[in-house]
């Protein structure tokens, strides 16, 4: 064998190896912080710790965009067909898609067909109590395993490979109103999230576990207690029923080393009668130290709420330019009506503009970014004040999207939307409701039906993506829909915007402008956010809807 | 903390002078309204084929299995199990049924009230009960299930008080300059279904259309110069009988 021949060999042997490494590569802490250098993968729940659910592919473009048509759709078979709200974002690693079907079932599909490879099933506690649907919006993945919470508070790490059972954390007491819904954030060698519960009176906070074993390594109570920072904010004993839930995925810097969260209602929602003071850091986004859970900075955006503005919506990240200097910025959309810039090392308030009509508030604070809340604006027994945005809020769960091509920032929005707002006496029992009153629809007596809101008068309130400057606040465009919407959005490299709503339709906008280059009807309202992947270099567009899952890409 | 002081004394003294009183019953309202109401709604009816205010239940018949529902859940099902005592959760479900009794009863005659429907009020010129009748407004087949009588009275003496989504008439004109009245039916993005008013089924694009307008008022005249008080209240009766599909 000549020296040429063994080192083309060699060279060959490589190339195999380094290609073998990249089928069944590990999905490494250094992957997911590069995770924008890979496109076709999808590695978390808002697709990079940046959380701007935007990618680089562009095979898909505003003028082919015309030409999708379903690869393929995969039907739920869930144990509660009944039950089944169907929220996931996919996770895509090198082909092989990893969804939860409601409860919480882990299934690995192929992401080219749509078939499935193995589902591992975990059958929750019946004292499970999830205030707002049995279900799961996604998984993490690190190394070779995939990390669910599940509504019974429990934390398990299954193998990516086979889907078995690889360790089984029971976190929290389900009996007591905690769940877990979120998909959680992996950081190093931690998976982090908290749990929701916010209308039972729990106590929350933020955890990272050991990927390896399910240790707790660190907790950071997001309802300080005797002698922590913020306790003094809470009245008597109001801190130990204080809400604070987590029910979406945060976010990380690795150059700061902090990750974002944003921190559910306090509780009671409605009536903060016993609870005077801020209620920290309730209606906050908290910025810790991915190493030890200590908290960097804070920011609240609605102290003592009464109106159940829950901010758990998700902190995006952005490096761009404030006021002609480079600096790291969060962008938050907030339910509350308001959208935020804060300056993510230090949680400076920068800027907040309302996106939606706002009467809670007449405005925020010019330096601290508190809000000015008009006298008489508050829940009332019997209700009377009609309250912008209502009860769901200005937006909600469903995730924002941040284009740097276009430098606009997408929040699916329910716009002219109110409720009247109830204060009820309550009191606390574990495991019960813990509300003390609740949100009337504004025109009463409309009853809601089978699976819907009739919250809003047709002619009146409606869903809509609207785009913004984050720069100013200044809306840009808005793409109106009839209906309200449960539907995040995803941007793409060729300026291409994925989102839809409660009337079924998916469809495709031009993120420049707004106008519709694309629709199709899924049958059910799409409840879930977009993601992209692309997979032997066909890009696909994947959306959840009703109890199924599409995965769209080009006519070929 | 002054007045829960205040409160404290009283309620000592009150202790001291009294022989310890049990304490004061459940209040079932109250219960439902707290913990309840946010999925079942205020009203009982927002679970798909459950309405908990005219007893139209899925799963259950007998008090006992009621009570049992509250207090265990239903397994594999948005229906959580409550840690309520025995009584509470029987307080709940006697507020229940004590809602669908009040819903039931019904002071009028309800077979005169069906005769004022087809006859004197000449009710079904717009409306059908049981596949009689027109088209035009909302079938009233199980009104009496949909809506409680105090809301079903106050649509016939006073139809502009509150006209339901579901039930809105609008005026469409479209790019030809042809105007279209009738119910909405269902509307998205793109397109408008309607119930015309020769009894037409309409699907529009909206893209064809040059004004779409919500009709504020009701079609409905007001009864309240037609018939007498009593003539009302023996309708109001018939409706609220109408319980199509529900009940037990």
């Amino acid at each position: 064998m000549s020296v040429l021949m063994t080192r083309c060999l060699l060279v060959a042997v490589l190339a195999f190896g380094i290609a073998a490494a990249s089928v069944h590569a590990q999905v490494s802490f250094d992957r997911l912080v590069r995770a924008a250098q890979e496109p076709h993968n999808w590695l978390s729940y808002s697709g990079g710790y940046f959380s701007q659910r935007y990618s680089e592919l562009a095979q898909i473009t505003p003028e082919n965009v015309r030409n999708l048509e379903p690869a393929w759709i995969y039907q739920l078979n869930s144990r509660e067909p009944t039950s089944t709200r169907f929220e996931v974002t996919p996770v895509v690693v090198d082909g092989i898609m990893y969804i939860v079907q409601p409860p919480n079932d882990i299934i690995a599909l192929d992401a080219v067909t749509g078939r499935p490879f193995w589902m591992y099933s975990y059958n929750p506690s019946p004292q499970a109590r999830p205030c707002c649907g049995r279900l799961n919006r996604g998984v993490a993945i690190h190394d070779d395993r995939l990390f669910m919470g599940t509504i019974d508070g429990h934390l398990v790490a299954i193998d990516a490979k086979t889907g078995k059972l690889i360790w089984d954390k029971s976190v929290v007491r389900p009996e007591s109103g905690y769940a877990f819904a979120s998909a959680p954030l992996v950081v190093k060698d931690k998976v982090i999230l908290g749990p929701a519960g916010g209308e039972y009176g729990i106590r929350g906070f933020l955890a990272a576990f050991d990927v390896a074993t399910g240790n707790e390594a660190w907790r950071f109570n997001l309802i300080p207690g005797p002698g922590e920072p913020g306790f003094e904010t809470w009245q008597g004993d109001a801190w130990k029923t204080g809400g604070g839930s987590i029910w979406l995925t945060g976010s990380y810097d690795p150059a700061l080393n902090l990750t974002y969260w944003g921190v559910g209602n306090p509780g009671p929602d409605w009536n903060g009668d016993n609870r005077e003071g801020d209620n920290l850091y309730t209606n906050s986004v908290v910025a810790l130290d991915a190493d030890t859970g200590k908290l960097k900075w804070h920011f609240q955006f609605s102290p003592h709420d009464e109106f159940d503005y829950d901010a758990v919506q998700i902190p995006v990240l952005a490096d761009a330019p404030w006021q002609g200097q480079p600096r790291k910025l969060m962008y938050f959309a907030n339910r509350n009506g308001y959208f935020y810039v804060l300056d993510r090392a230090t949680g400076q308030f920068l800027s907040g503009k309302p996106f939606v009509e706002v009467n809670w508030a007449s405005g925020l604070d010019p330096k601290s970014g508190r809000p000015i809340r008009i006298a008489g604006k508050a829940p009332s027994a019997p209700p009377g004040t009609l309250i912008f945005p209502g009860n769901q809020g200005g937006t909600n769960w469903y995730s924002p999207s941040y284009s740097p091509r276009t430098g606009l920032f997408y929040i699916p929005t329910w716009a002219n939307y109110s409720s009247l707002y109830v204060r009820d006496k309550v009191e606390y029992v574990e495991g019960r409701r813990f509300a003390g009153g609740g949100a009337r629809a504004p025109v009463p007596g409309i009853r809601s039906g089978q699976g819907g809101y009739s919250w809003a008068k047709p002619d009146e309130g409606y869903g809509a993506v609207r785009a913004i400057d984050p720069m100013t606040g200044a809306l840009k465009w808005e793409y109106k829909m009839s209906d309200l919407t449960w539907a995040g959005v995803l941007t793409t490299a060729a300026n291409v915007l994925f989102s839809g709503g409660g009337e079924g339709y998916f469809y495709a906008l031009d993120a420049r402008t707004g106008t519709l280059l694309w629709k199709a009807q899924l049958g059910s309202a799409v409840r879930s956010g977009p993601m992209t992947y692309s997979v032997n270099g066909k890009q696909h567009v994947t959306v959840a809807a009703g109890s199924a899952l599409f995965s769209y890409k080009l006519r070929e | 903390m002054l007045a829960i002081l205040i409160f404290a004394a009283l309620a000592a003294v009150a202790q001291a002078q009294a022989p310890p009183a049990s304490p004061p019953p459940p209040n079932g309202e109250q219960l439902y309204m707290e913990n309840c109401a946010d999925c079942h709604g205020p009203d009982g009816d927002a679970v798909a084929d459950v309405d908990l205010g005219h007893g139209r239940f899925r799963r259950a018949t007998t008090d006992p299995e009621l009570i049992g529902i509250v207090l265990r859940g239903i397994p594999n099902s948005a229906m959580p199990p409550h840690n309520f005592s025995e009584a509470q959760a029987a307080a709940i479900v006697a507020f229940l049924r004590a809602k669908a009794s009040r819903a039931a009863a019904s002071a009028g005659d309800a077979a005169n009230g069906r005769a004022i429907f087809t006859g004197k009020g000449n009710c079904v010129s717009c409306h059908r009960v049981d596949g009689e009748g027109s088209r035009i407004g909302p079938d009233l087949s199980e009104i009496g299930r949909l809506r409680h009588s105090t809301d079903i009275e106050r649509a016939i003496v006073d139809p502009d008080f509150m006209v339901v989504p579901s039930n809105r008439f609008v005026r469409l004109v479209t790019r030809d300059g042809v105007t279209i009245t009738g119910r909405l039916l269902n509307q998205d993005i793109f397109t408008v279904q309607l119930l015309d008013s020769k009894e037409q089924l309409r699907s529009i694009a909206r893209a064809d259309l040059r004004q779409f307008t919500f009709i504020e008022k009701s079609p409905m005249p007001s009864y309240t110069d037609k018939l007498s008080s009593r003539e009302i209240g023996d309708l109001v009766s018939y409706l609220v009988s109408l319980q199509r599909g529900g009940g037990q």
